[in-house]
């Protein structure tokens, strides 16, 4: 058997200590060790965005980052994005502009959304969908979603 | 660049309270902090995880499955292989939108004898971890013996092709074919005299259009989770369109009575027609039996791509005479379809759905139904009816062209209205079309100029109409009325994109309350009467019609018990707008009143209703696509797009554009980008979301919806569909837009760079 590697790291602002397998993805530590499971799986390779996490500010694909990677660092994924009871602007523009069809990528999606406006408080049409172009959505052709950007962006 | 609101529809205006209006979903909190729980998402204590073993090869016998090493390795708990059904029968399933032969099916789910496509299951295991699993699948030795491949509709029906199944017999207008065949079936459907209607033609055009095969893409790869217990109860945690088809399917492939199946449906990351059907559920279900312990089973993308339900590639000649003044006099067409492995129901609906939109006195369509070594395919988006519009609606264009007629004009001089009939015998009652003509004759975009392209570039203008039936079918709920005015109601139609708010309006609507007072739960096949599938546009039609009976049930409960409250006789009394009032006007009770006193003294209130309604109502659409294509490289840009649809009543508006503009969106893709990329042995080549190109949102402009209302007379607050005929009209919108960008009419789909560029020359074919 492969011996387990510890970890030490900040998720959700909270330290947790956890031991992962030397090949297993942080997707599948959220999902089946932290049973995290708001960061989905839709391809496992990259293309999809629907296990996007930040990882210390930047935006990643969760299935691409291996979970001994993290050890140290900083993972803020879609259970972290609410303060609590209170919704981040994005979410609640997300409800209110119906930016969700069946739901499964809106996770990746808000915490992608989320990376950009930390960095960009208000960003263009142009500029959210460019950084918005490695989340596949199959439900809403992005209108919606465009537009809950612009909202939150325009409300922060 | 700013962003404008969606424009308000029509129905702001009408009589209603919530219909019309745009509430948070009831789901929506859930699904945006991501505590949702989808398929993949829940957990079982002592769970096993499950991996299917799937073919190397798109056509071989299996000479011999030999499982034992796998089965001996530590940590394995169960193999199971075709020879696990408990018997494989012939009898034909009705999902809705689809049917399928439950033999064809236990052999698709677990190959018995004979792989027919590159990615079929062959077996499958379950043990401690996926790890182990993927290392068990590793150890099952399958000796095959490889056989010749056929992977083109049209090469599928040449004498000589290899054959899927030598006792598979094409069933001609009734008649069994004397040779085996992979045709299995042909159909026709006739109106008119086609002689006679052509012989009135100034005009006459014919040509030939094809499509490959193209998947739904929803994002949630398939999922199941089973529990078979030493009782025999047997509960399946799945992503499905629809819990009670699982439930039948698992009874029929598994042998088990239905009184020892539940099926939980949990939420479900997109279907689009592509879970209607089980992959994976009766798979867990046979390990869980083995293993005695819960069995998680997950497709990857790849196995999706491969081994999911795509939708067929088709091959649809058609002609079409008109007269000078741009009268349709006769149109004729064959259309074949691959169905994939085993045969489905592709040609029936195309052919019902290619010339609906246009009221044509002569009419004469044969569709045939052809197996390939390609996956079994299933039902996507208004299944079949976008190709048949891609070869019509392209071909009308150049009718119009032909004629110096505009397209849409040329549209509305032939559209279908009440009364006409269709190929199939029936006739319309109210639709929508010319409105949606009209509305796109009026639309702010078709009044706009084209605009300059930038330099080097070309630019272009389509348009294109769609059909879709519609459905009805089953749906069931029970609503109980709480003491503090709120209402639980309890469906079976599994949310996929916002039906907890379109059918709980319905309810809220009935009874006259606020929408936040109804609680609506999407509940188990143990829990609520039958359901059909969500599928087939009728999820907010016959389930909505439901959640309206069942609030007319609670309105009889609510006036009899007030006639008690009131000391009136309940004769005197009426349910109006949230109140029982005695006619004579003198005294009421609101609903929030009643409902404290009902659950304080004597028999709660709860309504209750299962309907099987009639008289859906069918969708049409108009689209209207502006393209801006660079010649040298043939990349396509798609600058402005207008859906324009019928939508009977919009309940929800903004599900209701969000429906016409993830259709448009994905017509966009298949008219640009996707398409099944097969080598010739048969192997996929391009099965990941690298690789399929789905569009992301550099591809796509805003998608203004326009919502014509024209109220569906079969339904009590006038819904119609709306999901599945978006799809319908891009792929011809876009194509004419092309042709007048580029002055080529493409008859192939996708439009990728690579054949606009042999179609205008630039390279050779």
């Amino acid at each position: 058997m492969v011996a387990l590697k510890s970890l030490h790291f900040t998720l959700n602002g909270e330290t947790v200590d956890t031991l992962c397998d030397a090949g297993e993805s942080l997707l599948e530590l959220l999902r089946y060790r932290l049973n995290l499971t708001g960061a989905k799986e839709g391809c496992n390779n990259g293309n999809c965005g629907a296990c996007s996490v930040i990882l210390d500010g930047q935006i990643v694909d969760s299935c691409l980052v291996l979970a001994v990677e993290i050890d140290g660092r900083s993972v803020t994924t879609i259970e972290g994005i609410a303060n609590g009871p209170n919704l981040h602007p994005l979410q609640e523009a997300f409800l209110q502009e119906a930016a969700l069809q069946c739901g499964v990528c809106t996770p990746g999606f808000i915490v992608a959304a989320k990376a950009l406006l930390d960095r960009e408080p208000h960003p263009s049409e142009e500029r959210i969908r460019h950084w918005l172009a490695g989340n596949l959505c199959r439900c809403t052709g992005y209108d919606k979603i465009v537009r809950a950007v612009k909202r939150a962006s325009e409300q922060a | 660049m700013a962003i404008k609101s969606p424009e308000k529809p029509a129905a702001a205006t009408s009589s209603y309270k919530v219909i019309g209006t745009r509430p948070v979903r009831p789901d929506g909190a859930d699904k945006v902090t991501g505590r949702a729980v989808y398929g993949a998402d829940i957990r079982l204590p002592n769970m096993l995880r499950g991996r299917v073993l799937r073919s190397p090869y798109a056509h071989a016998n299996i000479k011999r499955i030999d499982t034992s090493k796998a089965a001996a390795l530590p940590g394995v708990k169960a193999v199971v292989t075709g020879a696990d059904w408990p018997g494989i029968s012939n009898k034909i399933e009705d999902l809705g939108e689809d049917t399928v032969n439950l033999g064809d099916l236990a052999k698709n789910l677990l190959a018995v004898g004979k792989v027919l496509y590159k990615g079929h299951a062959v077996a499958a295991v379950a043990a401690l971890d996926d790890a182990t699993a993927q290392k068990a699948l590793g150890l099952i030795e399958v000796e095959y013996e490889q056989l010749p491949v056929v992977l083109d509709v049209r090469e599928s029906m040449k004498p000589g092709a290899p054959l899927l199944d030598d006792k598979r017999f094409t069933d001609s207008l009734g008649t069994k074919s004397s040779e085996p065949s992979n045709v299995a079936r042909h159909i026709r459907f006739e109106l008119g005299d086609v002689a006679k209607g052509f012989a009135q033609a100034d005009v006459t055009l014919e040509h030939e259009y094809r499509t490959t095969m193209v998947h739904q893409g929803y994002i949630e790869p398939h999922n199941a989770t089973a529990l078979w217990g030493s009782d025999d109860n047997l509960t399946v945690w799945c992503s499905t369109q629809g819990a009670f088809a699982v439930r039948d399917n698992l009874v029929e492939l598994l042998k088990h009575p239905t009184g020892k199946i539940k099926v939980v449906p949990l939420e479900i990351g997109g279907g689009f027609g592509g879970k209607l059907g089980v992959y994976l559920e009766p798979v867990a279900a046979l390990l869980s039996k083995k293993s005695g312990r819960p069995v998680q089973l997950f497709m990857s993308r790849t196995e999706v791509f491969e081994a999911s339900g795509p939708a067929p590639g088709t091959s649809i000649s058609i002609k079409i005479g008109a007269t000078k003044d741009g009268r349709i006099t006769a149109a004729q067409a064959d259309l074949a379809y691959e169905d994939g492995a085993y045969p489905g129901a592709g040609a029936g609906a195309g052919c019902m759905c290619m010339l609906a939109p246009y009221d044509i006195p002569n009419i004469l369509l044969d569709g045939r139904d052809t197996v390939v070594n390609k996956p079994k395919t299933a039902a996507y988006r208004a299944p079949s009816a976008p190709q048949a519009a891609f070869a019509a609606e392209s071909l009308l264009d150049e009718l119009a062209e032909k004629l110096g007629m505009d397209p849409l004009e040329l549209r509305l001089k032939n559209a279908s209205h009440e009364g006409t009939r269709q190929v199939n015998g029936q006739t319309f009652r109210r639709i929508g079309y010319i409105e949606t003509l009209e509305a796109a004759k009026a639309s702010a975009h078709f009044a706009s100029p084209l605009g300059q392209p930038a330099p080097g570039k070309k630019r272009g203008r389509g348009v294109a109409s769609g059909f879709w039936f519609n459905g009805g079918f089953k749906s069931s709920a029970y609503a109980q009325v709480n003491a503090d005015g709120s209402v639980s109601l309890v469906e079976g139609s599994v949310d996929i994109g916002g039906t907890r708010a379109s059918i709980g309006m319905q309810l809220a609507e009935t009874l006259g309350i606020p929408f936040d007072k109804v609680k609506p739960t999407v509940a188990d096949t143990d829990s609520v009467g039958y359901n059909a599938m969500t599928g087939g546009s009728r999820t907010t039609f016959a389930s909505g019609w439901a959640a309206y009976e069942v609030g007319m049930d609670i309105r009889r409960q609510l006036v009899e018990r007030a006639a008690e409250f009131m000391e009136r006789a309940a004769d005197d009394l009426e349910y109006v707008d949230g109140e029982v009032r005695s006619k004579t006007g003198d005294s009421k009770m609101t609903f929030a009143e009643l409902a404290a006193k009902v659950n304080g003294r004597g028999a709660p209130v709860v309504g209750r209703a299962a309907v099987s309604p009639m008289g859906a109502g069918p969708a049409f659409a108009t689209h209207i696509v502006d393209v801006e294509v660079d010649p040298e490289t043939g990349k396509v840009d798609v600058l402005r797009y207008t859906a324009v649809q019928d939508v009977g009543t919009a309940i929800h508006p903004s599900y209701v554009e969000g429906q016409i503009q993830g259709g448009a969106a994905q017509g966009i893709g298949w008219a640009l980008n996707e398409e099944y990329f097969y080598d010739d042995k048969g192997v996929l080549r391009n099965s990941s979301f690298l690789d399929y190109r789905m569009p992301t949102t550099l591809d796509l402009p805003l998608i203004d919806a326009v919502l014509v209302e024209v109220p569906n007379p079969g339904h009590p607050y006038g819904v119609r569909g709306v999901g599945e005929v978006p799809l319908v009209p891009p792929m011809a919108a876009v194509s004419n837009a092309l042709h007048q960008a580029l002055g080529v009419r493409v008859r192939e789909l996708p439009m990728s760079p690579r054949r606009l560029l042999e179609e205008t020359g630039v390279i050779g074919k």
